[in-house]
């Protein structure tokens, strides 16, 4: 556990979302509306985007991610329980010889990660990993 | 369901069974029966290669008493499955019988009586005893530890961990991975690590900065060649490492389960000629149980972390899982017939190690008084005497605990007190007196300030709501292996089978009565906090404190959470 008076604040900040884990993140929507934005409302599919990120995160505020989708032109990260969902847009083109890329993020809480690619063909793939963010401590 | 009754009663059953001689009636039928060191060592060598695995010893070089726990909740899948039944219900499902042995040894229920009639447990001189015969039998046995061995006792903390390295060497393992282990801080782990005469594995163990591998510290896996057949042995370090423990203490080091590493290490072991792969795991058993499920290619996984002794191992697939307990209250001994690159059979028996029936092995033994000596007399100075029994095992609370939230309550005058839900910590049974070696069997380590701060209702029940979904998360990737945080001061109701933020409620200030309010502040008191550079005096000192002023221990029976099921 961890219990300091910063750690206090800065959960009681979020505090209206974190009573309720259950229900969704305050900020599902925000991002929903960003992906039909970066999708122009087509249908997206699956399968062709691989998007690895831990189950439960060591840290916080440096989640290792990792996004692979060959032929995408260009992929596009949310987080959606961050205050500002948007993580990162990767653009590839016709030279990059691997369409992956690599980065951390910081998360607010536990909440999904979602990756958006947008292919070659025109059309959208998308893959979504859960991500927990504990205040931990108490381990066996 | 264990209701608020229930709790109630058992704590009567049990303070009405140690009354009077402090014998119940299993004890009388324990001291009729005779057991030898032959009956504890029999086993006709079977196959080709012979695997012994200790685990979760924390540091306990000498005979011990541990109680095994009487709550012990299985969520999702796992409700009511092994490890999750106790006492009567964990002697029916194996037909054990009440006031046996084995009973003694694997499940609760009468147990200071008991512990009377049967002596102590462990002891890594009379571990190396049964060691010793298991190699007479089969001289190239693989000895393999689980990790959990340089934590957990006074000499321990006080050598950075040198005591159980120099024993553990004189048992010559072949390969070991870790946990506790990483709390004596990267520079120590690393150079006792360095100085191993035997390997250190953990496919599981990665760079923090570029998420690489370590081979040259910690190498995934390492062949051994046995019986005429190559055995591949994988160590999977505890997954939760940062999470549960402080991670300024190790920065460099990422865990995780890192399952499809695991599956690909498999594969290349395979690749190589294994021709039987084991995993010396620290994953704890429900997430062995899940990762045996989904990494196709693994015999046998010998399991730790979560302290669990099962008389059997459970099969998953093709996977045999083999947990063998904690304190050096266990030693398993798994025989193999390996053949045509397969694991063709197994025979396995978990050792209970009866102080009082296994002979010391002398050398061992000299060697372990002479990593003491330096310290008895601080460790032998008796702090007071019990009349409780004092466990720590148990889901939502144990005797040992509730004495120390007592002590974080009086001695830091708070009006909450919060306990790490550790499952380490030997027990003591009533009549005992209390050492200075006891009081740091339940409290040594690190990171043990006792902080005393405020929190809010509304912070409290997070913190609380946090942990749980630490324990009965029903994805057993999502478990840490711990049990729920120990409260003092605090009662609350929780049920276990809800999602996370909706488990706790009636959250009670014990003191006063009142609902826990989420506005107000409290004044908190706990320990083993993952905070850097949290202050307050050393937890053993304020429990030494605390039952000094008290001189005996006689603890109420704990009422104070409400399970439900």
């Amino acid at each position: 556990m961890e219990f300091s008076r910063r750690n206090v604040l800065v959960l009681g900040a979020g505090t209206a979302a974190a009573v309720s884990l259950t229900g969704l993140p305050a900020f599902a929507s925000v991002t929903d509306d960003m992906i039909a934005e970066f999708t122009g409302g087509a249908d997206v599919g699956s399968g062709a985007l691989s998007l690895t990120a831990p189950e439960i995160a060591e840290n916080g505020n440096t989640v290792p991610i990792e996004i692979s989708a060959p032929g995408a032109v260009a992929v596009t990260v949310f987080a959606d329980g961050n205050p500002v969902p948007a993580v990162a847009t990767f653009n590839f083109g016709p030279l990059n010889a691997s369409r992956s890329a690599s980065t951390r993020i910081r998360l607010a809480k536990s909440q999904n990660v979602i990756a958006v690619a947008k292919m070659e063909d025109g059309s959208f793939q998308r893959a979504d990993v859960p991500v927990k963010v504990t205040i931990g401590g108490c381990g066996g | 369901m264990i209701s608020r009754r229930d709790f109630l009663q058992v704590g009567m059953a049990a303070s009405a069974l140690v009354g009077g001689s402090g014998f119940g009636n299993w004890a009388r039928l324990a001291a009729q029966q005779t057991l030898t060191q032959d009956q504890l060592l029999q086993f006709d060598t079977f196959g080709n290669v012979s695997l012994i695995h200790v685990t979760d010893i924390h540091a306990q070089l000498k005979p011990i008493y541990f109680r095994e726990p009487s709550v012990n909740l299985g969520v999702g899948e796992n409700f009511g499955a092994v490890p999750h039944i106790t006492g009567a219900d964990f002697r029916k499902a194996y037909g054990i019988a009440d006031g046996s042995p084995s009973h003694y040894a694997l499940s609760s229920g009468d147990f200071a009586s008991l512990a009377k009639g049967y002596g102590r447990v462990g002891g890594l001189d009379r571990v190396a005893t049964v060691i010793n015969a298991i190699r007479a039998d089969r001289p190239d046995a693989l000895l393999l530890d689980g990790g959990d061995t340089w934590h957990g006792s006074y000499t321990c903390y006080h050598t950075d961990g040198q005591d159980m390295v120099n024993v553990m060497n004189a048992l010559k393992p072949d390969a070991m991975t870790f946990h506790w282990e990483f709390t004596l801080g990267t520079d120590r782990v690393t150079e006792l690590v360095e100085s191993l005469p035997f390997a250190a594995l953990g496919q599981n163990i990665f760079d923090v900065e570029w998420d690489e591998p370590l081979p040259d510290l910690f190498p995934p896996y390492k062949m051994f060649e046995r019986g005429g057949v190559q055995i591949a042995v994988i160590g999977q370090a505890f997954p939760y490492m940062p999470i549960a423990n402080p991670r300024w203490m190790f920065p460099e080091f990422s865990f995780g389960i890192r399952d499809e590493n695991m599956a690909a290490m498999v594969e290349e072991v395979r690749a190589m000629g294994a021709d039987c792969v084991v995993v010396l795991s620290h994953n704890g058993f429900d997430v062995d149980k899940k990762m045996a499920g989904i990494v196709p290619g693994i015999d046998v996984i010998l399991s730790g972390h979560t302290h669990d002794a099962l008389p059997e191992p459970v099969q998953v697939g093709q996977t045999i899982i083999v947990p063998s307990g904690s304190n050096g209250k266990f030693v398993s001994r798994v025989d193999l017939d390996i053949r045509d690159g397969r694991m063709m059979g197994w025979k396995h028996k978990l050792i209970p190690i009866f102080s009082d029936v296994i002979t010391p092995d002398p050398d061992v033994a000299a060697l372990i008084d002479a990593e003491r000596a330096p310290y008895v007399d601080t460790l032998s100075e008796v702090i007071g005497t019990t009349d409780t029994t004092l466990y720590r095992r148990g889901n939502f609370n144990g005797t040992w605990d509730d004495l120390i939230c007592d002590a974080l309550l009086s001695e830091r005058d708070a009006e909450i007190a919060l306990s790490p839900g550790v499952r380490w910590g030997p027990s003591m049974i009533p009549g005992q007196e209390i050492t200075r070696e006891d009081i740091w069997n339940v409290t040594s380590m690190t990171y043990g300030k006792a902080y005393r701060t405020e929190m809010t209702g509304e912070f409290l029940k997070i913190v609380l709501e946090d942990v749980a979904d630490n324990i009965f998360n029903p994805d057993p990737f999502f478990q840490q292996g711990g049990d729920m945080v120990r409260t003092g001061g605090l009662g609350y109701r929780i049920e276990v089978n809800k999602p996370q933020g909706e488990r706790i409620s009636n959250m009670t200030l014990l003191s006063t009565g009142e609902p826990i309010d989420p506005a107000r502040n409290y004044v908190v008191a706990g320990w083993a906090s993952v905070n850097e550079g949290t202050e307050g005096p050393q937890i053993w000192d304020v429990v030494e404190n605390h039952i000094a002023k008290l001189g005996t221990v006689n603890l109420a029976p704990n009422n104070s959470v409400e399970v439900i099921t």
